[in-house]
């Protein structure tokens, strides 16, 4: 592993979060075009990434809904400016 | 934003999200429900102090957070784990980057989505101390960006930085933990 190497993945995280100057981002993307190992680990650590976006979701019981609608409508006949319910 | 029920029609949008935070945060549906519902109700609440054309879903994570952090951690009795081991870079690649060539005739991203369960990732990121599990879940699962998660965490950016690189790794580690099991790693 190379010093580009090496510099490319201490930037891996900042590279995938968007985080980096267009300067240094256009240095590892370079660096990625030619290096085939860095540009599979760089895949790699994405492909994880959306993973995890993807599997940590979880459907929001309906009841629940339901309780924050009424809570919400409770509170805005209480704060009605005016006063009145 | 038009007014008070406007808003909360835009701020409804954003339940899915907060609530799959609410049980990664909470570790628990009934405590994550109530964390989300109070979180609407301090919203709906606080409405006048939105700043319209700002971020309403980061200004909804800060809510949650506060409320969490305020409202059921102070109730835990344990004091949590509050670091985690450093491990070496591409943890997780080296020892799974491989799995990926040795099937031919499925992409990559297939390969690595099918690795691991919806519970055991959710188990490993629930697994990780809090502080390095919200950053991680500000950023990884909602895509939030440093300065956001910095103000919704109240930290500065430079902590967010460091916790997301070792709550990254401590992460990883934990799916580790899962492919051994199932044999997929020696």
């Amino acid at each position: 592993m190379g010093d580009d190497c090496s510099e490319a993945i201490h930037r891996l995280y900042h590279f995938l979060d968007g985080e980096l100057t267009p300067q240094r981002r256009t240095e590892i993307q370079a660096h990625l075009d030619d290096c085939g190992p860095c540009l599979q680990a760089f895949d790699f650590e994405a492909e994880v990434r959306l993973m995890i976006a993807t599997k940590c979701r979880d459907e929001v019981p309906d009841t629940l809904r339901i309780r924050i609608a009424q809570a919400i409508r409770h509170e805005e006949i209480h704060f009605r400016p005016d006063g009145t319910a | 934003m038009a007014d008070r029920a406007a808003f909360a029609e835009a701020a409804m949008e954003h339940m899915p999200s907060l609530y799959s935070a609410a049980l990664r945060m909470t570790r628990n549906p009934s405590d994550a429900e109530d964390l989300v519902q109070e979180t609407y109700l301090k919203a709906y609440r606080a409405y006048d102090s939105f700043q319209e054309g700002t971020n309403l879903k980061a200004w909804l994570y800060k809510i949650l957070t506060n409320t969490f952090i305020n409202s059921y951690r102070a109730r835990k009795r344990r004091p949590e784990q509050s670091d985690v081991d450093d491990v070496e870079d591409l943890y997780l690649f080296r020892r799974l980057g491989g799995l990926e060539a040795s099937t031919v005739g499925r992409s990559a991203e297939d390969q690595v989505m099918d690795l691991f369960t919806d519970s055991e990732v959710k188990e490993a990121l629930e697994s990780l101390p809090e502080s390095f599990r919200m950053a991680v879940l500000l950023a990884d699962v909602e895509g939030f960006s440093y300065k956001e998660i910095a103000e919704i965490m109240d930290v500065p950016i430079g902590t967010v930085m460091s916790r997301l690189h070792r709550g990254r790794k401590a992460l990883q580690r934990a799916l580790l933990e899962f492919g051994r099991e199932r044999g997929l790693v020696g």
